[in-house]
């Protein structure tokens, strides 16, 4: 992607304009359309045999059977099924994913709204995750068989088979109410509900914003229970995928070579045995990253916490297609990016890819 | 290694440096956690959702009022006063002076006429309250009218009985909004609906400061209010959607009053001396509807032999823990004309006889379309139980509401467990529904609960028609005690149990005013200590 020039195998240069840099973005285009195109008919399909009457959630139970007929129509649901994904389809090409029947609001708005507080949430998890998963893997891995490596294993595996749901509530038991360490469920205390207006809707950016620090740090003691419970989860994942790299590197002739020349352990841990596991190591971590961007339904409900997983679940059980549809759109798109960010940081990584 | 100790012991200390002080809410201000994902609208001639309904009764006058504690006094708001023609087909209300609006408009005839006029030209969800004095969009205009600046005229197509008329003006749909207001924002001739779907025009106690959709709402309080401003200037509505964390803000006093507790939450803090819980009947109804397409179950042996192998005590005192009393009618107790008696109980003899009456005497297979809540599954395992001791083998099929509701919609079930909630507060609401089916037939446009169970109600129809023409009270009530032991006799409902809301308040918080549906919960008495 840096280059423009190029040699081929045979050593002559040619002109790579297009079928290089280019060319591969758009082969990279080509190939999202088709994702896009392909998740869009799955999730339409999917909604439209789910045994789940949508102009329910439109209308509610009690509504007169006019008013539901009414609606029923209104939401292009007696037209063919063909027909529908295509005014689907056509609406979101002119930017309009429609309108979602839960908030009667547009789906495009409500994303807007939920994604950054899943983002704001993932974003602090990775964070947590990767500060203590890679120093664990590294320790695990130096003491392999020994107690620290059992410990770390322990402690992975835990966090690995605990139900999340269990996990948070007895979190949320313990720091928040027996020891009033964090603060409970909801992105800021409920009192203070409408004292933000939403920027970037990233509650720990908004208040920075404003530049009211009580209500920053609220946002914080709020944030980090939940963070921690997800984090834990991709800490004990980071934190083994780390070891297992860092065991392979460990084994290899060029670490025996930098002992025999006498360069500190701390140099050789540290400095060349993880800066080759880095590479293989940000894929784990932007799919870990990738995953939590979809929402994680359970820590959102138990932690109030109103973000995509809830979005998105709530949806589909009331069959609201658009938001879904809208939802699993950005869940792809946070995919595909978080893909291209993890081939970008590759490169900056590993000298050889940058060739 | 040292460094990495170091970074690990400091980072926990960091991680646990407490951060949060103990905060309790402000004196004037009252903050709640609600299941509020309901709520699709806030324009008061769309609400038809439980917390929405509450919303609206909180910030909208309506026409007609009627007493928490004593239903059956029924006394005007926003009317002053009213008059019905001598024919009973036209009413006349004279408007209370001295109302203003969130605007500062003041509330006239003319609001009131375009408020009740707008339901039935919007024609949402609610509408057909309206609707079914014999207004339609076509003859709305000149059937309700203003005669001058506090006087409105409605006029029925048939003599209804008063008690009715009124009960279905106390319903959210006898909301008045602002006309000037609304039809500012009015778009492509929506009577501004689209606007108010987000917005508030209102004159109640409480204006609305912000909703977002499933997530939080907030009021203010109106500081103008004409029949007592309230003394809570705030009231924040935070949507907890999980019960155990509702619990848990509440135990710690960052809310105030938590709404949705289970069973066995309320259970944990029964011993508990700050928190306390407030009782109040609901309108809600659980039953069984037992599918008249299935072979056994339309037998009037077999749903009479049902209708007595039900744990009634057992699963009200434990499953239900509470929120539930008995009520086999279907009239809740606390509506006009409900009958309170609860004839049956479980007597598994009895059943057994009654099904080797009907032919049955090894009992049958049949299946219960089950919602897959706590409580819903709990009621279903326990009725599993009971019917197996006569030999009647229930399956048990889950799903999700969305789901099961479908089904039971299109008549595809062999039995649904499931609740019915009143639309407004007279009889006829749910007369309509138990005991009036005008057309058996797949196609039939009218979807009644009997239609659903594909029971034809025979001359109960007409005879419910017939009690929302009788202007007698009296009368009135001894027609729906008829209709009720009639259903509760042959009817293919199984009625077991009405709602009773719990809402766990703070010791320091005082009157908050539950009533009889969600309408009708009003947050404008509460104070705190």
């Amino acid at each position: 992607m840096f280059s423009v020039l190029r040699s081929n195998r045979d050593g002559r240069k040619r002109a790579r304009l297009f079928s290089g840099t280019g060319g591969s973005f758009i082969r990279l285009v080509f190939s999202l359309i088709i994702t896009l195109f392909g998740l869009l008919l799955v999730t339409f399909l999917i909604g439209r045999v789910l045994p789940i009457d949508p102009v329910l959630a439109a209308v509610g139970d009690r509504a007169p059977q006019a008013v539901y007929d009414r609606v029923r129509e209104e939401m292009g649901l007696n037209l063919p099924l063909w027909q529908q994904f295509y005014i689907y389809v056509s609406n979101i090409l002119q930017g309009d994913f429609g309108r979602s029947v839960l908030t009667s609001r547009p789906v495009l708005d409500d994303i807007k709204r939920v994604f950054p507080a899943t983002l704001e949430l993932a974003t602090v998890a990775t964070i947590i995750g990767v500060a203590l998963g890679i120093p664990m893997g590294v320790f695990a891995a130096v003491h392999k068989g020994k107690w620290p490596d059992h410990l770390v294993r322990i402690f992975g595996l835990v966090g690995y088979s605990m139900p999340i749901f269990w996990l948070g509530l007895m979190g949320l038991m313990i720091f928040y109410m027996k020891l009033g360490w964090v603060a409970g469920p909801g992105r800021l205390d409920a009192f203070y509900v409408d004292f933000i207006e939403p920027t970037t809707g990233l509650m720990l950016i908004d208040t920075l914003i404003e530049g009211d620090m009580d209500l920053f740090w609220n946002a914080v003691s709020h944030i980090i229970l939940p963070a921690s419970i997800l984090a834990y989860f991709s800490l004990a994942y980071i934190a083994r995928m780390t070891r297992s790299f860092m065991l392979e590197q460990l084994g290899q002739e060029y670490i025996l070579t930098a002992r025999v020349k006498g360069i500190s352990e701390t140099r050789i841990i540290w400095r060349h045995a993880l800066g080759n596991v880095m590479v293989p190591l940000v894929t784990v971590i932007a799919l870990s990253y990738a995953n939590l961007l979809e929402g994680s339904v359970l820590t959102e409900i138990i932690f109030s916490w109103p973000g995509l997983g809830q979005y998105i679940t709530n949806s589909l059980l009331k069959a609201d297609m658009n938001a879904v549809l809208g939802g699993t759109i950005v869940v792809g798109a946070v995919f595909i990016g978080v893909n291209l960010l993890s081939d970008v940081l590759y490169r900056l990584l590993d000298p050889r890819a940058r060739r | 290694m040292r460094k990495l100790i170091a970074g690990l012991v400091l980072g926990t200390a960091l991680a646990t440096m407490p951060l949060s002080a103990n905060a309790e809410t402000p004196k004037n201000a009252l903050v709640m956690a609600f299941s509020i994902d309901d709520i699709i609208t806030l324009d008061p001639a769309e609400i038809f959702e439980f917390s929405g309904a509450e919303y609206a009764g909180n910030t909208y006058d309506r026409l007609i009022g009627f007493d928490n504690k004593d239903v059956s006094k029924i006394h005007g708001v926003v009317a002053e006063s009213w008059d019905v023609s001598e024919d009973g087909k036209t009413f006349t209300f004279k408007i209370r002076d001295g109302i203003k609006f969130a605007s500062g408009n003041p509330l006239t005839a003319e609001d009131v006429a375009f408020s009740l006029q707008r339901v039935i030209l919007l024609d949402q969800s609610p509408a057909f309250i309206l609707g079914q004095f014999g207004l339609t969009p076509d003859n709305v205009m000149e059937k309700i009218r203003m005669t001058d600046d506090m006087t409105v005229v409605m006029e029925l197509d048939q003599p209804f009985a008063p008690t009715f008329v009124l009960y279905c003006l106390t319903a959210g749909v006898g909301a008045v909004v602002d006309k000037a207001e609304v039809m500012a924002h009015e778009k492509d001739g929506d009577l501004g609906h689209e606007w108010l779907r987000t917005a508030y025009a209102g004159s109640g106690p409480f204006a609305l400061n912000k909703w977002t959709a499933g997530e939080s709402l907030s009021l203010t309080a109106n500081e103008e209010y004409w029949d007592g401003v309230p003394e809570m200037k705030r009231v924040i509505i935070r949507h907890v959607a999980e019960a155990a964390s509702q619990q848990l803000l509440l135990e710690k006093g960052d809310i105030d009053i938590a709404r949705n507790l289970e069973a066995d939450q309320i259970a944990s803090l029964q011993n508990s001396d700050t928190i306390k819980f407030q009782n109040q009947p609901k309108g809600g109804l659980w039953y069984l509807g037992l599918s008249q397409k299935n072979e056994y179950l339309s037998n009037p042996k077999v749903r009479e032999a049902l209708k007595y192998l039900v744990d009634y005590d057992g699963i009200s005192s434990t499953i239900l823990a509470g929120r539930s009393t008995v009520h086999q009618a279907f009239l809740p107790d606390g509506f006009l004309g409900a009958l309170n008696d609860n004839p049956y109980t479980l007597d598994v003899e009895k059943a057994k006889a009654l099904l080797a009456e009907a032919g049955l005497p090894d009992g049958f297979n049949v299946s219960m379309d089950t919602r897959n809540t706590t409580a819903i599954m709990g009621m279903a395992q326990s009725i599993q139980a009971t019917w197996a001791l006569a030999g009647i083998n229930l399956e048990i099929i889950p799903g999700d509401g969305g789901q099961t509701l479908t089904k039971y919609r299109a008549r595809q079930h062999d039995i649904y467990i499931g609740r019915w909630g009143p639309d407004y507060q007279d009889p006829h609401t749910n007369a309509s529904t138990f005991a009036w089916n005008p057309d058996n037939s797949d196609e039939a446009s009218a979807k009644p609960l009997a239609w659903r169970n594909a029971w034809d109600a025979g001359d109960l129809t007409a005879k419910t028609d017939a009690a929302i023409l009788e202007r007698d009270t009296e009368k009135r009530v001894a027609m729906y005690h008829e209709l009720q032991r009639d259903v509760m006799a042959n009817g293919p409902f199984v009625i077991m149990f009405q709602e009773t809301e719990i809402a766990s308040l703070r010791n320091n918080v005082h009157n908050l005013d539950l009533g009889p549906s969600f309408d009708n919960n009003y947050y404008r008495f509460v104070t705190k200590d």
